[in-house]
């Protein structure tokens, strides 16, 4: 399975902190997972993930741009720009 | 209170000369410069320490919670760490950063390096500040009278941490 993280902002507003996908061929990247969350349509998710929002990710707690690869296993995470400090 | 409580995880120990820390008790800053101050070797001629505090803007904000992603944080901020003990020569370097409910006065963070000289002291502690505002995955909620919501990223800070980077490796001392 891929395990996929919300924090901050994001997580209040899906009103989840964490979901999980099952591998498929179709998510092979950071890209392709955003974008398969983006396709619920229950909730606020498309809306909350869809591409026009500023949102950072991480595969097992490194940054990530859209084209990291993705495998069953890892831990994807989604977030907000960051405000620390 | 116990050591576990106070610190969320990874510690790496006031023995070497790197310390972070992610922790929900309050920061004693006196304790951060003792242990800056206190290198071993005696070959320190200057120390800096900045500590970031939660401000109240006409009495708006009342309080501040951070919610931080565990175990990435704690990485990234160790990561800094080294990357600027590897850019300027220090002896000691430091990164404390508080997560959960503060109040108006309180220290978010206290970041500080030990060194022979100031200006890589004072150029050194700079970028880490700058770089853990941009780049540990930590967030602000700030709570006032009318209700609470998360703070906004600010374009002057990811501007403040690209600098270290255009100034790249001309800078190195």
């Amino acid at each position: 399975m891929i395990r996929i993280l919300f924090f901050a902002s994001l997580r209040e507003r899906l009103g989840e902190a964490e979901v999980t996908l099952a591998p498929a061929p179709e998510l092979k990247t950071v890209a392709d997972v955003r974008a398969a969350l983006a396709a619920r349509t229950d909730g606020r998710w498309a809306e909350l993930l869809s591409v026009e929002q500023l949102l950072l990710a991480a595969v097992n707690e490194t940054m990530a741009p859209p084209e990291t690869a993705v495998q069953d296993g890892d831990v994807v995470a989604f977030f907000p720009p960051v405000t620390g400090g | 209170m116990t050591m576990a409580d106070t610190i969320s995880s990874d510690l790496n120990s006031p023995d070497g000369p790197f310390w972070h820390r992610i922790q929900t008790a309050p920061i004693d800053c006196g304790a951060a410069q003792q242990w800056l101050s206190a290198d071993i070797v005696g070959a320190a001629g200057a120390t800096v320490l900045f500590t970031g505090q939660v401000r109240s803007e006409q009495g708006q904000v009342s309080a501040l919670s951070l919610e931080h992603y565990p175990g990435m944080s704690e990485k990234v901020l160790a990561g800094l760490i080294r990357e600027v003990a590897q850019r300027w020569p220090l002896l000691r370097a430091l990164a404390w950063h508080r997560v959960g409910d503060m109040g108006a006065g309180d220290a978010i963070v206290v970041v500080g390096v030990a060194a022979a000289h100031r200006q890589a002291a004072f150029e050194a502690c700079s970028c880490l500040m700058d770089r853990v505002k941009t780049e540990v995955p930590l967030w602000k909620k700030v709570s006032g009278p009318d209700g609470s919501d998360w703070v906004d990223a600010r374009d002057a800070d990811l501007a403040a941490a690209r600098r270290w980077h255009d100034s790249g490796e001309a800078d190195e001392r």
